[in-house]
C-alpha cells in the first residue's frame, strides 16, 4: 500500500487528450505526504488539467491515478471527503458572508453541527477574519478572499489540498502569509499540491514538478534541482550588455542569456568550456565574470529550452 | 439517495443570496402585478370605439335612424361623414379609419324587400380583430330590419369581458417566464462565477445541487400566483368557481414543469445572457400557441400537435377550466398526466447532461 510507506499521490502515464491537443502527456508523479509539493510551468502547461485529473473531476484519457490509496477516477466519491480544493478563481459565494460560506461548506461537507461550529470559530481567529465574519465575500480584498477560500478549503481538515494557482491575485505581503499557513498545514500532517507560476513560490516548496507542454519536463527536490543542474551560472557585468549579449547568443552549450539591469546571466553547459571574457574582449567589450549559484528560474529555463533538454536527461539518468 | 442536510443547506444558501438580490426581489412581485394590469386591460378582444366614416348616399330618415343606432352600440365612433364613397380609400389608407360604412341610395327600397344587404361595410383587413369586429358589426340586429340576427349565448363569461380569459391564462404566462428564466440563469449563474467548480469536489451530487436551488423557486412561483389572484380578484372581479385547492395544485404542477425546462435548459447555455436568450426562445411558441392569444382551435394541425407538447397549453386547459368552469381536476386529468411527464422528461434529460457538463 502507497498510502501506508508515506505516498499521497501516485501517477503513472497520465494523459489527457482535448480533441487534438495533448494537454497533459503521460506524466509519471509522486507526491510524499505531509510535505508542500510544487507545480510550475508556464499557462498552458498542463497544471489545471492535472490536478482536476487528480481529484477525480475529469477521466484521464489513459493512465493509472492512486490518490490516498484510491483507484481514481473510480474512488472518486470516497476521495472528496478527504481532500479539499482551492481554485484559480474565487469560487466561495460573494454575496455570501464569511460566516454563510463557512456554514454553508460545513453542512456540503456534512459535518456534525457541533463540531462545525467549534471548527468555524477556531478558523475564524486563525485565519484573522473574526472581526468580519459578517462581511461579505465579495467586499474583501484579494488577499483576504484567497485567505477565506483557504480557511474554506481546510474546514473539514482534508488529508490532501490541492491548489491551483491560489496566489494570482494576490499582494505579496499575503503571499507571504499564505505560505506561512501553507507550512503550517504541512508540518500537521496535510499534503499540499500547490500549482504556481511564480519562481519564489515553486522555490519554497519541498518538492517541485516541472511542467512544460503537457510534459514533465524535471523533477525533484527543489534545493537538489538547484545544486546538480548540469550548467554553470555566470554573470557578465558589462558597460554594454546588449552588444554582449547579442555575441553571448551564439556560444555553444547555451541554455539561456537574459539580462539583468547592467548584467547578463548565462546558462552555460559545464562541458562547454569557453571563456566568455576573452570571447568579448576581442569584440572590444570589457567584462567581469563570476559564477553564482543556480536559483529555480535557473532550473526552470533549463527545463523549458528545447536545445537544453538532451545534455539534462543523459545527467537525469546518471545516477 | 439524497442528504437532507446538504438538501437544506443548498436551499438555505440559495434564499440568503436571494434575500440580497434586491433586483430579482423586485422582479418576483414586480413581473406578475405589471403584466397583470398591462395584460388585463391592454388586451382587449372586444373592439369598441373604432374609428368609422359613414357615406349616407340615401340621407332618408330610416338611413340616419340606422347610423345613429349602429354609433349607439359603442362599437364605432363616428370620425368622418361623406357625401361619396370615393373619399374612403384616403381615409383608410391613412389609417385616420378603420371602417366605412356605405348606405346606398336605394336603402329604404332594400330596408322593405329585406332579401339583400341594405349596407355595405368597408373594413381595414390589414388588422384582424377589425375584421372580426366588422362582421360583428355586420350581425347588428337592426331593429327595423327583417333579417333575425343570431344570438349568441355566451357561457361562462356572458359579459364577455376579456380580462375573465386572460387573467387564469396569465398565471401561466407569468410563471413561465420567471420560473424558467429564474432558474436557467440561477443554476448557470453557479458555473460561470465558478462556485459549481468547488462544489463538485464536495459530496454534493448533481441531483441535490439542482432540487436544492429549485425549491425556493417553486416557493415563489406560489407567491406570484397569489398575486395573480389577488389582484385579478380586486381589480377584474375574477370568479373562482372550482377549489381554491385545486387552483393551487395545478400552479404547482405547472410550476414544477417550468423549472424541469430552466433546469433543462441550463445544461446548454455557458453564459448567464445564454440562458436568457434560450428561455426567451422557449416563451414565444408557448404564449402564442398555448390557446393564451390565439383560440386553440383556429390553429393549423401541426401548430396543435406542437402545441400539445408545450405546458403552457395544459396548464391554460387546467386552470380556465377550474377557474372558470368550476371544472374538478379530476375532470381534467389527461391535463395533469401530460404537464407531469413533461416535468419527468425534462427533468431526467436535465439531470443526465448535467453530469457531463461538468467533465
Amino acid at each position: 500500500m502507497n498510502a501506508a510507506n508515506g505516498i499521497a499521490i501516485r501517477a503513472r502515464g497520465l494523459t489527457r487528450r482535448f480533441g487534438n491537443l495533448v494537454a497533459v502527456d503521460h506524466l509519471d508523479l509522486d507526491v510524499p505526504r505531509a510535505s508542500v509539493y510544487g507545480f510550475l510551468g508556464p499557462n498552458g502547461s498542463g497544471k489545471s488539467t492535472t490536478i482536476r485529473m487528480l481529484c477525480g473531476l475529469l477521466t484521464p484519457t489513459s493512465g493509472d491515478i492512486e490518490v490516498l490509496g484510491l483507484e481514481i477516477p473510480e474512488q472518486a466519491e470516497a476521495l472528496k471527503r478527504r481532500i479539499g480544493y482551492m481554485t484559480q478563481k474565487f469560487s466561495l459565494y460573494e454575496d455570501l458572508s464569511v460566516l454563510e460560506n463557512l456554514r454553508f461548506l460545513a453542512s456540503v461537507q456534512g459535518m456534525p453541527h457541533r463540531e462545525a461550529k467549534a471548527r468555524i470559530d477556531h478558523l475564524l481567529v486563525e485565519y484573522d477574519f473574526a472581526d468580519r465574519r459578517n462581511q461579505l465575500a465579495g467586499t474583501m480584498s484579494g488577499g483576504q478572499k484567497q485567505r477565506l477560500a483557504l480557511a474554506g478549503a481546510v474546514l473539514h481538515k482534508p488529508e490532501l489540498l490541492l491548489l491551483d494557482e491560489p496566489t494570482s491575485a494576490v499582494d505579496p505581503e499575503s503571499r507571504r502569509r499564505f505560505w506561512d499557513q501553507l507550512f503550517q498545514l504541512a508540518d500537521q500532517g496535510t499534503t499540499l499540491l500547490v500549482s504556481t507560476h511564480f519562481m519564489d513560490e515553486a522555490e519554497r516548496c519541498h518538492r517541485l514538478a516541472i511542467l512544460d507542454h503537457g510534459r514533465l519536463v524535471a523533477d525533484g527536490n527543489t534545493r537538489e534541482l538547484m545544486r546538480d543542474l548540469p550548467y554553470r551560472v555566470l554573470l557578465v557585468e558589462t558597460t554594454k550588455p546588449r552588444e554582449a549579449q547579442a555575441i553571448v547568443r551564439t556560444m555553444p552549450g547555451l541554455a539561456g542569456c537574459a539580462q539583468v539591469g547592467n548584467a547578463l546571466r548565462v546558462l552555460l553547459r559545464r562541458d562547454a568550456h569557453a571563456d566568455i571574457a576573452a570571447l568579448l574582449a576581442r569584440a572590444g567589450i570589457e567584462s567581469h565574470v563570476t559564477e553564482v549559484p543556480a536559483n529555480l528560474e535557473d532550473v526552470f529555463v533549463v527545463a523549458t529550452t528545447p536545445a537544453a533538454q538532451e545534455p539534462k536527461r543523459a545527467a537525469g539518468a546518471a545516477p | 439517495m439524497i442528504a437532507l442536510r446538504r438538501l437544506f443547506a443548498i436551499v438555505f444558501k440559495e434564499l440568503m443570496q436571494l434575500k440580497r438580490d434586491r433586483l430579482t426581489f423586485a422582479m418576483i412581485i414586480g413581473i406578475p402585478t405589471i403584466q397583470l394590469l398591462l395584460f388585463g386591460f391592454a388586451i382587449n378582444m372586444d373592439v369598441r370605439n373604432l374609428d368609422a366614416a359613414i357615406v349616407d348616399q340615401a340621407d332618408t330618415f330610416a338611413s340616419r335612424a340606422f347610423v345613429q343606432e349602429i354609433a349607439q352600440s359603442q362599437v364605432i365612433r363616428v370620425r368622418a361623414s361623406l357625401r361619396e364613397p370615393a373619399g374612403i380609400d384616403a381615409l383608410l389608407r391613412a389609417g385616420d379609419v378603420s371602417v366605412a360604412i356605405v348606405i346606398p341610395r336605394d336603402f329604404d327600397k332594400r330596408l322593405a324587400r329585406g332579401d339583400r344587404s341594405f349596407v355595405q361595410m368597408v373594413a381595414d383587413g390589414s388588422d384582424p380583430v377589425i375584421g372580426q369586429a366588422a362582421r360583428q358589426i355586420a350581425q347588428f340586429p337592426f331593429t327595423r330590419g327583417s333579417v333575425t340576427p343570431v344570438e349568441v349565448l355566451n357561457l361562462y363569461n356572458p359579459e364577455r369581458r376579456s380580462a375573465l380569459n386572460t387573467v387564469p391564462g396569465l398565471i401561466g404566462v407569468i410563471l413561465t417566464m420567471t420560473m424558467t428564466l429564474f432558474t436557467a440563469v440561477a443554476i448557470v449563474r453557479e458555473r460561470e462565477r465558478g462556485n459549481l467548480e468547488l462544489l463538485i469536489t464536495t459530496p454534493v451530487r448533481p441531483f441535490e445541487l439542482i432540487v436544492g436551488k429549485v425549491l425556493p423557486f417553486v416557493g415563489i412561483g406560489l407567491v406570484q400566483t397569489t398575486v395573480v389572484l389577488l389582484l385579478g380578484v380586486w381589480i377584474f372581479h375574477l370568479p373562482i368557481r372550482g377549489s381554491l385547492l385545486e387552483v393551487y395544485a395545478s400552479a404547482l404542477l405547472y410550476i414544477v414543469a417550468a423549472l424541469s425546462l430552466g433546469v433543462f435548459i441550463s445544461t446548454f447555455a455557458k453564459t448567464q445572457f445564454q440562458a436568457m436568450q434560450m428561455a426567451f426562445f422557449t416563451f414565444l411558441p408557448q404564449i402564442l400557441l398555448s390557446g393564451f392569444m390565439f383560440p386553440f382551435a383556429g390553429m393549423p394541425r401541426a401548430a396543435q400537435w406542437l402545441a400539445e407538447i408545450l405546458p403552457l397549453t395544459h396548464f391554460i386547459r387546467l386552470i380556465r377550466g377550474i377557474m372558470l368552469r368550476s371544472a374538478g381536476i379530476g375532470e381534467l386529468a389527461a391535463e395533469t398526466y401530460a404537464l407531469v411527464a413533461f416535468t419527468a422528461v425534462a427533468m431526467a434529460f436535465a439531470v443526465m447532461r448535467f453530469r457531463k457538463s461538468l467533465d
